[in-house]
This record gives structure tokens, C-alpha cells and sequence, in this order.
């Protein structure tokens, strides 16, 4: 029986949508095992954001308010002291789950399996499946501490859709680290976008290198992703060069998607992007090179000139 | 400013797709591939090179840079260490491990004997290892030595002297910046390799490192002569007093299915949007 303690996402005092996958992880670790799950909300904002999370069927939800900008020193000794209580931590691996839950582990003196895609009970026992190697393989890790530390692909589950019930909530002590002196928090740049989130977008379109500026990002991609209503993803030559920032990145080193539909516009295909790409259900290529490594994930292939096509292509989508 | 560089031996990860699985499932053979120095690791070391040199000056070192790998004592260990010399770094320690034995763990433990024995201002690593992606072994060894980590750099730069750093930081939803006060481990990323990344207070602030578009810088010829005489630290776990247990066990591995169907080549792209719209019925 694996009690699990969710460790919420808060953005600007609200949770991220990545907290969510974590609960559909937590509740398969909860529900395999006949155990349970809270949630912790922890962060500035923490006694708000609980209200929201009270209605995924957590037994509670935990409250830490912490002032100021984040630091994984100022969190993680309350997330430790608060997973005491269970015997697994589950966050979604996020920058933000894979900066804090391995600081917390490391208190607690337990094993971490990042980034895994499944869950998996046998006889009582967990056992985690995890792309490694830029998801050329994957391994089945189990963990062998006391308590266990997981930090769960955000495109692999889907967001946990409120189950109705009011989980009590509960106030607990922010812990003091000395680690936490070290490092003053001067400020974030959070990017704003009207469009939808790359990491749970149902059609993600995302440009390369061949785009060759911002400014072709913005006259050529964008028109195409807002009359498909998608997010704009980036490959790491292109956040590189600067033609976009660096959250749009998509590979091995950004984001992870998995989208219904993605279209690939100039990009070669590196085997690093291709890592965080590869998942989705339908994919297209656009590229003047059919030999491009993108073809051997592609569905859909045009052979093109992408300034060519692409503005077509926004013409015909906006016909349908 | 002295500072550790953690240096993993990797199968080619550019060649990732070509790695096989042994036929009972409980190995991943990398036959065929050569070893690399991890692409991330690679990033750090510039980082950590950029700190202690003077790049108007023919990159005249004003720091230390020592190497750090934990693997088989063989040639291609060596080889990786010898790499790192030659781009720059003062000398190297070998830590002679059964790959087998390791996990973010176990690692973050024998790094932290290092850091025990060598005391630098700072710890640089990859965020990640390009064949375990787990982003673990940077934040362990910090908690582990008591230290402040900074995940994911995108750009270092010395304040106050020398006595702190701001530093830059990637998030899923923008940018963070902080200022962190030494001793402390920093893992970097991708944009680490951008021109302005680092500002040590020794090069001038409006110095552009020529642009990298993979990896690090490439070492001199003069730099490979003279690393072969730098020094290379052979070790042990028993040496440095580690005998942490693993806390993870890889039970079985397995390829990713191949995604299924071929790839059709559309006209135009309005054949493109029929078949999106009527065949896929994507959108």
C-alpha cells in the first residue's frame, strides 16, 4: 500500500495543468497499490491554488505559503519534511519538478525515477517505465529506498479531471534551509502567450533553422499556428539563434510533446528533437530535403520551399 | 576561481538510434557506437573554460578547471579526459567505477568525495547525461554538500567581485534570474554556448565568443601537445571512502516500437490539407 504525495506546480498563484498529470500518476500508484494521495500546494499563492486542487479526490491538501520568487532551496525542505508522511513523491517533470523533487529525495534519502511514462503495480510492487537516451530505449526501473521519488512525462498522462468532493485542507510549517541564504531570487520573466500550452496542445507547429529569422517566425509560422489554433513549438537551432525563446524548444533538452497533429516546418530532424516530437499521434514534414531525417517519423511529407508552401498552407486551413 | 567540470562518457548520442538491447532484455549494448564526451558535459566545460580565461588574451588562463569522470579505467575514459585537457582544462581525475554500479546516487556521492578533497569555488555539470536523461546527479551532490544549485544556466556572470554570480536560468515558462553566493553547482543549458553567455570581469564585457552551433569549442593543436602532459588523477571508490549503494535497478529495457505506416509525400499544400482534414482527420 503506497501513500503519495502530489507536489503541486504553481504559476503566479494558480497550479499548472502539469499538477494534474501528476495526480492521474499519483492516483495509478494510489489505486495499485490500495493506498491513497494528497496534494501538496506549496509556493506563493499555495492557500488559493489549494481551493482548486480540492476536487481531485486527494484525502487532503497540504498548504505551504512561501513568499518570493522560487528557489528549489526555499522549497525543498518542506516538500522532505512533508513527504515524511509517504512513501512517494510524485511531481510532473517539469524544469520546475526536476529542479525541486531531486533536492527533496536527496533529503529524504530516496531514489528518483525522472520523466517516467508509466506506472506499473505487480503484486503490490512499483516499477516505472522511463525513456532514456533520447527515448531510444526505455528502461523499467524500480526503486530500492524506503520512499520513493518520481517525476512523471507530462504528454504521456493526461491531466486528472476533477472527480467533484472538497478535500479538507491542512496548513503546514515552511521548513528553513541553509542552502536557501545562498541564492536571492531577482526576478522572472514569465512569457505570455494567448495561445495554447505547448506541453498539452492538441496540434503543435513548430519551425527550424530554415526559417532564418524572427521575423519569418512571426510572418510565416505564426499566421499558420493561430488559424490552426496551436502553439508554436521551436527546434533548438532556431531558440539558438534567437528567432524564438528558448521555452519553445521542443527535443531531448525542451519540451516533450505529444500532440495529435505536429508540423515540423524546416527542421531537419536532429535525433534530439526527434526525442521530443515523436510521440505524437499524426506528424508532417515540410522540408526541400526528402532525405531530411524528419522523414522517417514524418506521416505526412511536402517537399518544399517552405516560404513557398507555408503561406498557402494558412490560406487553405482558413478555407475549411 | 577553481572550479570541478564532471565529465560522463557516453554511447554517441548522435548515433542513439542505433543502440540495441541484449536478447534477455537486462542490458543496453552500445556495440558499434563510438564513446563520446556527453554533449552536456561538453557545454558545461566551455562555461567553466569562459570563467577562468581571459579571452583577449588568447584565452590566458586565470583559474583552474579540473576534470572529473567516473567510469572504467580504459582507453576511452582517458581519451574523454585527455579531450577535455586539451580545449583547456588544468588536469583530470579519473574515478574508476563499474558503470553497472552507478545511479544519480551513487555518482552525486563519489563527486561529492571529490569536491571534499579538491574544494573549488564551484561545481559546472551537464543537466543531464544524453543516455540516462535523468537531470538528477547536479541537484544531489548541491543537497548532498549543503551548496545552493542553479538548474538549467543560460548565462553566468560574476558580481561583486568575484564573490557572487548572477546567473540566468531556463524555465518552462520564461526566464528566472538569481544571484547566487559560492561555493555552488550550476548545470547548464543549450544557450550556455551563446556568444555573451559568460562574463568573468577579466574578459571584456562586449567580447563575443565566435558562435557555437553543437558543442563546445574545439581544442588547438597546441592544446592537444600540451595535454598530454597534463596530469590525470587515477582513483577509487575505495580510495575516496564511497561505498553508497545503488537506489535504483533497471529490470529490463527495451527498443520504442517503430511508429507504424509509411510516410506519404503530398503535392501541395492543398493536398496536404485534404488529407489532414479528411484521411488523418486531424484538423
Amino acid at each position: 500500500m503506497a501513500n503519495v504525495l502530489v507536489v503541486a506546480e504553481l504559476l503566479e498563484g494558480k497550479a499548472r495543468k502539469t499538477t494534474l498529470c501528476a495526480v492521474t500518476a499519483a492516483k495509478q500508484i494510489a489505486e495499485g497499490t490500495g493506498g491513497s494521495f494528497d496534494i501538496l500546494s506549496i509556493g506563493e499563492g499555495a492557500g488559493a491554488a489549494a481551493g482548486e486542487l480540492a476536487g481531485f479526490g486527494a484525502g487532503k491538501v497540504l498548504k505551504a505559503e512561501i513568499a518570493g520568487g522560487y528557489t528549489c532551496e526555499k522549497y525543498a525542505a518542506t516538500v522532505a519534511e512533508a513527504g515524511k508522511g509517504y512513501d512517494v513523491l510524485v511531481a510532473c517533470a517539469s524544469a520546475y519538478g526536476k529542479d525541486l523533487l531531486p533536492r527533496a529525495a536527496a533529503k529524504l534519502g530516496a531514489g528518483v525515477a525522472s520523466d517516467i511514462s508509466a506506472v506499473h503495480v505487480d503484486g503490490g510492487k512499483l516499477s516505472y517505465t522511463r525513456p532514456m537516451y533520447a527515448g531510444n530505449v526505455s528502461g523499467t526501473v524500480e526503486i530500492l529506498t524506503d520512499k520513493q521519488v518520481v517525476t512523471v512525462r507530462q504528454s504521456e498522462f493526461d491531466p486528472a479531471q476533477a472527480s467533484g468532493g472538497e478535500s479538507p485542507s491542512e496548513d503546514i510549517a515552511v521548513q528553513s534551509d541553509p542552502a536557501a541564504d545562498k541564492v536571492e531570487f531577482l526576478g522572472v520573466e514569465v512569457v505570455k502567450s494567448e495561445r495554447p500550452d505547448l506541453g498539452d496542445a492538441d496540434i503543435v507547429v513548430s519551425g527550424g533553422r530554415a526559417l532564418k529569422s524572427a521575423e519569418n517566425f512571426t510572418n510565416v509560422i505564426e499566421p499558420l499556428v493561430d488559424a490552426l489554433g496551436a502553439a508554436m513549438g521551436a527546434s533548438r537551432a532556431a531558440c539558438d539563434a534567437g528567432y524564438v525563446s528558448p521555452e519553445l524548444q521542443v527535443g531531448q533538452t525542451g519540451k516533450v510533446v505529444a500532440p495529435k497533429l505536429y508540423i515540423a516546418i524546416g527542421i531537419s530532424g536532429a535525433i534530439q528533437h526527434l526525442a521530443g516530437m515523436k510521440g505524437s499521434k499524426t506528424i508532417v514534414a515540410i522540408n526541400k530535403d526528402k532525405e531530411a531525417p524528419i522523414a522517417q517519423v514524418a506521416d505526412y511529407f511536402l517537399t518544399a520551399d517552405l516560404f513557398d508552401v507555408v503561406p498557402a498552407l494558412t490560406d487553405a486551413v482558413k478555407k475549411l | 576561481m577553481k572550479i570541478l567540470v564532471s565529465i560522463k562518457r557516453v554511447a554517441d548520442p548522435d548515433n542513439a538510434s542505433k543502440l540495441k538491447v541484449s536478447a534477455d532484455g537486462t542490458a543496453v549494448t552500445s556495440e558499434g557506437l563510438e564513446w563520446k564526451m556527453n554533449p552536456f558535459d561538453d557545454w558545461s566545460l566551455e562555461a567553466a573554460l569562459r570563467l577562468t580565461e581571459n579571452a583577449a588574451q588568447k584565452n590566458a588562463r586565470v583559474g583552474e578547471v579540473v576534470l572529473v569522470s567516473i567510469g572504467p579505467n580504459d582507453e576511452h575514459t582517458q581519451r574523454i579526459i585527455r579531450e577535455g585537457l586539451a580545449k583547456g582544462a588544468e588536469r583530470g581525475i579519473l574515478v574508476e567505477a563499474d558503470e553497472g554500479n552507478l545511479d544519480a546516487g551513487v555518482v552525486s556521492a563519489i563527486l561529492k568525495a571529490v569536491v571534499d578533497k579538491e574544494s573549488p569555488d564551484l561545481v559546472l555539470m551537464g543537466k543531464q547525461a544524453a543516455d540516462g536523461d535523468s537531470n538528477v546527479a547536479g541537484t544531489a551532490l548541491a543537497e548532498q554538500l549543503g551548496w545552493p544549485v542553479i538548474n538549467s544556466a543560460m548565462r553566468i556572470m560574476t558580481a561583486d567581485d568575484g564573490k557572487t554570480l548572477e546567473v540566468r536560468r531556463e524555465l518552462d515558462t520564461g526566464v528566472a534570474t538569481v544571484k547566487v553566493t559560492g561555493p555552488a553547482v550550476i548545470t547548464t543549458s543549450d544557450r550556455i554556448l551563446q556568444p555573451d553567455s559568460v562574463q568573468n570581469g577579466v574578459t571584456p564585457g562586449d567580447h563575443q565568443y565566435a558562435k557555437l552551433e553543437v558543442g563546445g569549442r574545439y581544442a588547438s593543436l597546441k592544446g592537444i601537445m600540451q595535454a598530454k602532459k597534463k596530469p590525470i588523477d587515477q582513483t577509487s571508490l575505495g580510495d575516496l571512502g564511497v561505498d553508497t549503494a545503488k537506489a535504483l535497478n533497471y529490470t529490463k529495457f527495451a527498443l520504442p516500437p517503430a511508429r507504424s505506416g509509411e510516410t506519404t509525400f503530398v503535392e501541395d499544400a492543398a493536398d496536404l490539407v485534404d488529407k489532414l482534414h479528411n484521411v488523418a482527420k486531424v484538423i
